[in-house]
């Protein structure tokens, strides 16, 4: 056991004077490394930024990072599927942490007439304190007011939904649905307020009124057609949407934002492979250099390597040597780089304008601000990817060096 | 007691398309604690025979005994354990790792062999004494002298306590006087330690001082002498 400690302090010793014997060539190599890794971390981190503004988009666009429905509900989201408000178990889940924020709500198809036009839209009958828990922003009222209660008569419209319809603020609509027993539901309401939002199909899609208002119009009493619950963080969700699966009972449909939206969760495992593409390819550039140097550095020392192997190294520790100095070049290399990623990163998690370049972004989800999202798990993936690529890089000149035949080597001039 | 034996060796090599025979039919036995040169012309074989004896070149037939063990049916790792424990090495040049200081070039043995840091120092300074560097300790070899660097490497050749020393042309690359201290250093280490020496040298200022002579030529041991006359020793203490 001695024997291998006081050997590996003599590999280190030799490792890291060598590496400093060409101090120019090891710090190009040294430089071209931190780049890489830098390179890497910020990539994953606009990748990541990017996504999560996809994600969260979507999240704002469901509601909720987990939705609790009748079963048939999402096949055929009409009053008839509805569902009692949360009470028992479940309100008391809600009101604690995990989840920051929840809404019941009503949301089913409707029509939408003025005295120009008339469009198919989505009716929410909502409570505007829980929608705005839930993420909805009263600024985004751009014209008018937000509804001020669940029992508010008001309606708030998107403001494409506005020109379509050719109505303004204070006009009278007319919403059409249909009552559980599928009767035709209808009544004129006003337009209290006009919203803009990230998407224009959002704008579109979505009416705002008053929980009671629509329980009324239905004939739902105090049901409703699905809760939305929002978290912390939505890539935490796994970790607790199952107790409120739970409180919900069998009787009900529970689940979290990737069921709920395969096109979501495609985006996360796709921003995954991404990272790992980026990395792996920008490692494999690196490695070529990182191959050249360590090539020449054996070449350099052949006769060196030798004399060694004459005194009595074993061809393994010859190997263990060349893997040692390429591992103090990837571990520096390592450091240096993350802390420039943290350095470059940090200032810009308050996000940068890419509106110059963000036509079409919207379409994607995203607005015309870019949070780059650095993760302790981008670090520990381009930790490992160089590791793990750089050592089997060495290998070769490192296998190279330990089957030197001693003789031969010694007499290399 | 038999320090060496080697038994019919035979070693060719190519080249282009000449066939050279390093070493032909050689047989040769050498005593614990003798002191012994192998002289002859370049080409001769005398490197190939020591090299051989250190385990550092495998012969194409024949049989190496070095104390106990069959060198010539060694494999590497075993190889790599005999020269670390048994023989100390002394090259012509090139003898010491150019990012360790004279001290530290001395300890690499006994850092390979895992003794305690204390313990190394100690008798790495006390080597670097004997051979008279002690103030030379943190000296790169690119800051000492041919003669010093050679010195250092008798040092790390013999702290280990091996019961062999191979030296080729250690000589070579130094002045007459220099020449002269490391080989007296020699002599004083094999008369005092009982260390066996083999020295390939076709240096005459080396040879004056071996008792032992053995001349090769084209891969032959073609004498193998006693010699008297050694310099600064009465007849009678030559081996």
């Amino acid at each position: 056991m001695a024997a291998t400690r006081l050997s590996a302090s003599i590999l280190l010793t030799l490792a890291w004077r060598n590496l400093w014997r060409n101090y120019r060539r090891t710090g190009i190599m040294l430089v071209a490394i931190v780049v890489g890794v830098w390179a890497m971390i910020l990539f994953s981190a606009l990748i990541s930024g990017m996504v999560d503004e996809m994600v969260r988009g979507g999240l704002r666009t469901l509601p909720g990072e987990v939705q609790v429905h009748h079963p048939a509900y999402r096949d055929d989201p009409s009053v008839a599927n509805s569902i009692d408000a949360p009470e028992g178990a479940l309100l008391a889940l809600l009101n604690q942490s995990p989840v920051t924020g929840w809404a019941a709500r009503i949301r089913v198809p409707a029509m939408i007439s003025s005295e120009r036009d008339n469009r198919g839209v989505q009716l929410l009958g909502v409570d505007p304190a829980q929608e705005i828990s839930l993420g909805f922003d009263p600024a985004d009222v751009v014209q008018g007011r937000f509804l001020q209660g669940p029992d508010d008569n008001g309606l708030v419209i998107g403001r494409k939904l506005a020109e379509q319809l050719e109505t303004e603020l204070d006009k009278r609509v007319v919403i059409m649905s249909q009552d559980p027993d599928n009767n035709v539901a209808e009544r004129g309401i006003r337009v209290v307020g006009i919203y803009r939002a990230r998407l224009q199909s959002t704008e579109e899609l979505n009416v705002y009124a008053g929980r009671a208002t629509v329980q009324k119009l239905l004939g739902l009493g105090t049901r409703v057609s699905e809760i939305a619950i929002t978290g912390d963080d939505f890539r935490a969700v796994g970790g607790w949407w199952r107790t409120i699966e739970q409180a919900a009972g069998p009787d009900l449909e529970t689940l979290p934002w990737m069921q709920l939206d395969g096109y979501l969760e495609s985006m996360m495992n796709l921003q995954t492979s991404y990272n790992v593409i980026i990395m792996v390819v920008i490692f494999l550039a690196l490695s070529f250099g990182l191959v050249n140097t360590l090539v020449m550095a054996v070449f350099e020392r052949v006769r060196e390597i030798g004399l060694m192997m004459a005194l009595g190294m074993r061809p393994g520790w010859i190997m263990y040597q060349i893997l040692l100095e390429s591992l103090i070049l990837l571990v520096l290399g390592l450091v240096i780089g993350n802390l420039l990623a943290l350095a470059t990163i940090l200032p810009m998690e308050d996000g940068i304008d890419i509106s110059a370049v963000a036509a079409g972004l919207e379409m994607a989800g995203m607005g015309s601000t870019l949070y780059p999202t650095l993760e302790l798990q981008h670090m520990l993936m381009s930790t490992a990817v160089v590791v793990v690529l750089g050592l089997l890089a060495s290998l070769i000149p490192a296998w190279r060096a330990s089957r030197y035949n001693p003789v031969q080597a010694l007499a290399r001039t | 007691m038999t320090a060496i034996r080697c038994t019919h060796l035979n070693k060719t090599f190519t080249q282009g398309e000449q066939v050279i025979r390093g070493l032909d039919d050689v047989c040769i036995e050498i005593e614990e604690g003798s002191f012994v040169c192998l002289s002859g012309p370049s080409g001769s074989g005398k490197t190939t025979l020591l090299n051989a004896m250190g385990g550092l070149d495998q012969p194409d037939s024949g049989e190496i005994l070095v104390g106990e063990s069959r060198v010539d049916q060694l494999g590497k790792s075993a190889l790599a354990d005999m020269r670390l424990h048994s023989i100390g090495f002394v090259f012509q040049a090139f003898n010491l790792i150019p990012v360790l200081t004279a001290r530290e070039n001395i300890e690499f043995v006994m850092q390979i062999q895992g003794l305690p840091a204390a313990e190394r120092k100690a008798r790495a300074m006390a080597m670097l004494r004997e051979v008279g560097l002690a103030d030379h300790e943190d000296r790169l070899p690119s800051q000492l002298s041919g003669g010093q660097q050679q010195r250092v490497a008798v040092a790390r050749a013999i702290v280990s306590n091996p019961t062999l020393v191979l030296a080729d042309e250690p000589t070579a690359n130094l002045d007459s006087a220099s020449a002269i201290q490391l080989i007296e250093l020699f002599r004083k280490l094999n008369r005092e330690r009982g260390i066996t020496f083999v020295i390939a040298t076709h240096d005459t200022r080396v040879m004056a001082y071996c008792p032992r002579l053995i001349r090769m030529e084209d891969g032959r041991i073609i004498s193998d002498e006693l010699q008297s006359g050694i310099p600064g020793e009465p007849p009678a203490a030559a081996q």
